[in-house]
């Protein structure tokens, strides 16, 4: 299996091979963390830019993590201390970032399609690090990757992600990477949070929770995205997490060797209560440790791609 | 156009040849003390496992054995066409250590350069030697094998191939010429 995509824009774009060839790559990159000297030559000479128009610290730390661990030279740029605040485009931004011949940029924005527009006016690699609540590939690929690791399989897992699927990249991306898989997915939420037509992406609804996490392999909470309005759509957080909060009482329904995932940033007390958020099925740092191994593959397979 | 085969080793002296190679390694280290093996993807590994298993029917005593993966330290990795990242795994300490460094071929030491790369990564061995089956000549940088199996040194259209049963299914050193 060879790699050929210049960008990484979309889950959606991606075969099950290539999909499966970032998870192989990133089982080998993981170690490198592991180890005592945490860096290898491969991407020696190679530049990355972040460049992130919202806020992050996992994402973008990780990223660089990644890029530094394989010796490329990184650079982060971030909107609030950019020229971005006097008035420049994004698109005269790329322009005059890819003056500089970085190797691959990394871009996080508000607006979906964001990193589509970049690709085609550079030439270096750009990473979609999230794009409003289009797509969020790096993060469905180590969500995949943590549970194939926990679970060492992804055909016949039941999985099902509770909370603002509406507004959620995360959950769009990780819709996008399972179906390639024989998984059973189900979306929970309140219903003004949940997209009319989610089933046609061959996913199923449950509004009812206790319902929603019966014999769920996975669970993975999501966020109330509230930079998109998302807070709007429900009549008071209290509400909320009493109905669609994860508690522990959940965790008996679902499968005894159930793991509990969440994106990050975490609102304790919301979405997740801290007995779940710290308890013994969490793998929501799990998350965070893969997804240095799997920038690290993506970052390999770019820059290294088949002409 | 055709291609034409020459052998160089069968079978047998495949197995003669690793069984001097051990016997090599055992002399110049004064037994196995400290000793340890390291086989470079793919073919190292078997050869290390051979090796290995020379030395238990000789020394009644298994070497700590591990397997490098040189991918991430090759100097000429975005001109091939995006080689595949395996795992390296070394289940044991390496400071301190003989590291015997098994491969299959050595040519023009570039290999060698990223598996001692590779190795000072992980750790600080006493000393690194290094056993090759076939010595193809033409280095293009200053390194050179403690134990070699045989030497060929063919022209640049040549391709030196060291098959072994555990997976080309027969054990053969053949030249092929295009």
């Amino acid at each position: 299996m060879k790699w050929s995509k210049k960008d990484l824009l979309g889950i959606r774009e991606l075969s099950k091979e290539e999909i499966l060839l970032v998870l192989d790559s990133a089982d080998s990159f993981k170690d490198i963390s592991r180890r005592e000297v945490k860096k290898v030559p491969t991407l020696r000479g190679k530049t990355v830019i972040t460049l992130f128009y919202e806020p992050s610290t996992r994402t973008r730390t990780s990223f660089e993590i990644a890029a530094k661990r394989l010796s490329a030279d990184t650079i982060n740029i971030s909107a609030g201390t950019s020229s971005h605040v006097k008035g420049e485009t994004l698109k005269d931004t790329a322009r005059n970032l890819e003056s500089m011949r970085p190797d691959v940029i990394v871009i996080r924005h508000n607006m979906p399609g964001a990193p589509h527009m970049l690709s085609r006016i550079v030439d270096s690699s750009v990473i979609n690090a999230g794009d409003g609540a289009h797509e969020h590939p790096t993060q469905a690929l180590l969500d995949l990757f943590t549970m194939r690791e926990k679970k060492n399989r992804i055909d016949g897992l039941n999985i099902t992600i509770v909370g603002d699927i509406a507004h959620s990249r995360v959950a769009r991306s990780n819709i996008f990477a399972l179906r390639h898989f024989n998984t059973r997915i189900t979306c929970s939420g309140p219903p003004t949070m949940i997209p009319p037509d989610i089933e046609s992406l061959g996913v199923h609804v449950e509004y009812d929770m206790n319902k929603a996490v019966k014999d769920a392999d996975v669970i993975m909470m999501l966020r109330i995205q509230k930079e998109r309005g998302g807070i709007s759509y429900i009549p008071s957080v209290k509400e909320y997490s009493n109905i669609y909060g994860l508690k522990a009482e959940h965790i008996k329904k679902a499968k005894k060797d159930v793991i509990i995932m969440h994106p990050g940033p975490m609102n304790r007390g919301v979405e997740i209560t801290d007995e779940v958020a710290d308890g013994p099925y969490s793998v929501i740092l799990d998350q965070v440790e893969n997804g240095v191994a799997v920038r690290m593959a993506i970052l390999y397979l770019l820059t290294g791609r088949e002409a | 156009m055709g291609k034409k085969t020459v052998p160089l080793l069968d079978k047998k002296a495949v197995d003669r040849t690793i069984t001097r190679i051990t016997h090599e390694i055992l002399e110049k280290n004064k037994g196995y003390k400290d000793l340890c093996l390291i086989g470079i993807r793919t073919r190292g590994i078997y050869l290390a496992k051979r090796i290995n298993d020379k030395i238990k029917t000789i020394e009644e005593i298994e070497l700590p054995l591990g397997i490098l993966d040189i991918t991430m330290y090759r100097d000429d990795i975005f001109k091939l066409k995006l080689p595949e990242v395996k795992k390296t795994d070394i289940p044991f300490d390496l400071n301190n250590m003989i590291i015997i460094l098994i491969d299959d071929v050595m040519h023009t030491g570039r290999t060698t350069r990223a598996a001692i790369d590779a190795i000072m990564d992980l750790g600080r061995p006493r000393k690194i030697q290094l056993a090759v089956l076939v010595d193809r000549g033409d280095r293009e940088l200053p390194m050179h094998p403690d134990y070699a199996g045989i030497f060929y040194n063919g022209s640049p259209e040549e391709e030196v191939l060291v098959r072994l049963r555990e997976i080309d299914g027969k054990d053969e050193v053949i030249v092929v010429r295009t």
